[in-house]
């Protein structure tokens, strides 16, 4: 019922659509980061990403073309301090992202001030897409699903065991910028409808809940994929219905679904028991 | 002559940890390298993998193996006990340097991993998840792995650390046979040394320099195996 009178507005199709590939595409190389202990790279991007949009406004510039670019310069600064010892993995995200953050508030209160558009930006709207960011959005998207399930037997091994892959000579340095190249695409693209605070719960939660009960690889990575569509779907609905932002929503379902999908895995491990 | 290294020395900034390394093998030989932790046993095989370039000297191979058609069986890392993966998955993933630029795994990549999964005993659980094996079986599904990436030379990191003793056994067994029937190469490092003089041709044994190398033989009438093997008779 709901969906039915949300799909009669086009910038509702727009977001549907959009947040369906982006949510594909988070749970899908969110198995990836989840497995190689990346989760909150993906929470940096989206804070650099929130910086960019903001200094993007400002300037009257198009935001996904800033972000995008940025974030992604963003992604390879952080894969290579994280492999430097001076600064570890984890505090060079912290750093980087709070960073952003600050300078992305200053930017704000200097030139619009806080305002409802800075609420979208923290938490997400199922307003934000304009049709031109819509139609770059789908093909950006496109591209990583593409890119994901052409280089799947590499990025598995890549992900199961960096350094066996490396000595029988698979570039795994390459494959990690691949990684870090489509978390950065995706980051940017779900940020305007999840908001920069939320975006990196696609990634996480998704890949976390199919492996409370699936057993293998490609069972997890299907099993993500599905599951983040249908609590997209149903947070945007949710949305909708209370007008509360689709951020927190689309997330509220994602709890819910981890915590069914917890259940389900205790339940299946006791029943294997006896 | 399938390897050999001429006078080679690691260094991480600048210090050597690994010096005057002189040996070289050939097809079929079984080599141990033992040492106590911190001599250089990692870094070899770093080395020798083509992971870490040496800080002077050469490494060379011969017989048509290639650098990457080393079959390896590191040490696990913490990161892989709760990776969801099935045990055929793991094994496949030991054909990845027969993809060249193939994207995908084609039906011999699968045939050569059922193959490997059966000769480790491993067939029957191809479908489970590798991280609800016995310690045992792991390092079987991933000897099974090495053994499709390769074959001629296999280069295993203290393949029995952790296991329980029939296992360690059966290991050992396993990596003999996979010498003898399949005339593959084994490189294998060791904290084991009575086990290695069992097992192995050639012994290495390393300090932050070569020891020794030669045959087991000769090393078990050395006044080091005699230290090191503190009186024991094997």
């Amino acid at each position: 019922m709901i969906l039915a009178e949300m799909l009669s507005y086009p910038f509702l199709v727009r977001a549907l659509v959009v947040g369906v590939l982006v949510s594909l595409c988070s749970a899908l190389l969110g198995v990836s980061l989840v497995l190689k202990r990346y989760s909150m790279i993906g929470d940096g991007l989206s804070h650099v990403g929130f910086g960019a949009l903001a200094v993007a406004t400002a300037f009257n510039a198009a935001p996904l073309a800033v972000a995008v670019p940025v974030v992604i310069a963003a992604a390879f600064l952080l894969l290579r301090v994280s492999r430097s010892s001076a600064i570890k993995g984890d505090a060079a995200i912290a750093m980087i992202s709070s960073g952003a953050l600050a300078i992305g508030v200053i930017v704000i209160s200097l030139t619009t001030g806080m305002n409802t558009d800075v609420s979208n930006y923290m938490f997400g709207s199922i307003l934000a897409l304009s049709s031109a960011d819509a139609r770059l959005s789908v093909a950006l998207s496109a591209a990583v699903l593409l890119l994901f399930v052409l280089f799947y037997p590499r990025i598995f091994a890549v992900t199961f065991d960096e350094t066996f892959a490396k000595a029988t000579g698979t570039r795994a340095g390459l494959y990690n910028m691949l990684i870090a190249l489509l978390t950065a695409v995706t980051v940017v693209l779900g940020m305007r409808m999840m908001g920069a605070l939320l975006i990196s719960s696609l990634i996480i939660f998704p890949p976390l809940s199919a492996m409370r009960v699936c057993r293998n690889f490609r069972a997890v990575v299907l099993t993500s994929a599905v599951t983040a569509v249908i609590c997209f779907v149903l947070g945007m609905a949710a949305s909708y219905a209370w007008e509360i932002p689709s951020g927190p929503a689309v997330v509220a379902v994602n709890i819910v679904a981890f915590g069914a999908f917890a259940l389900a895995g205790r339940l299946k491990r006791v029943s294997n028991i006896h | 002559m399938i390897l050999q290294c001429e006078n080679v020395s690691f260094a991480y900034d600048g210090v050597n940890v690994l010096e005057g390394v002189d040996f070289s093998l050939n097809a079929g030989d079984y080599l141990c390298v033992v040492g106590e932790n911190g001599s250089g046993k990692s870094t070899l095989i770093k080395g020798l993998l083509g992971l870490k370039a040496p800080q002077s000297g050469r490494i060379l191979t011969g017989d048509g193996l290639k650098p990457t058609e080393i079959g390896y069986l590191p040490q696990q890392t913490e990161l892989q006990k709760d990776f969801p993966a099935s045990v055929r998955e793991v094994v496949l993933s030991g054909r990845l340097n027969s993809l060249g630029k193939r994207l995908f795994y084609s039906a011999e990549d699968k045939k050569a991993a059922a193959k490997n999964m059966e000769r480790m005993g491993i067939d029957e659980i191809a479908g489970k998840c590798y991280q609800e094996l016995s310690g045992g079986q792991q390092q079987r599904v991933l000897l099974a792995r090495a053994m499709c990436a390769t074959k001629k030379m296999l280069l295993l990191d203290e393949p029995v650390t952790g296991l329980d003793p029939v296992a360690q056994n059966e290991m050992y067994n396993l990596i003999k046979l996979i010498n003898l029937c399949d005339g593959i190469t084994v490189i294998m490092v060791s904290h084991d040394i009575h086990e290695a003089v069992r097992y192995a041709t050639h012994i290495l044994h390393l300090g932050n320099r070569q020891l020794f190398f030669g045959s087991a033989a000769d090393y078990k009438q050395s006044d080091m195996a005699r230290r090191f093997l503190g009186g024991c008779r094997t």
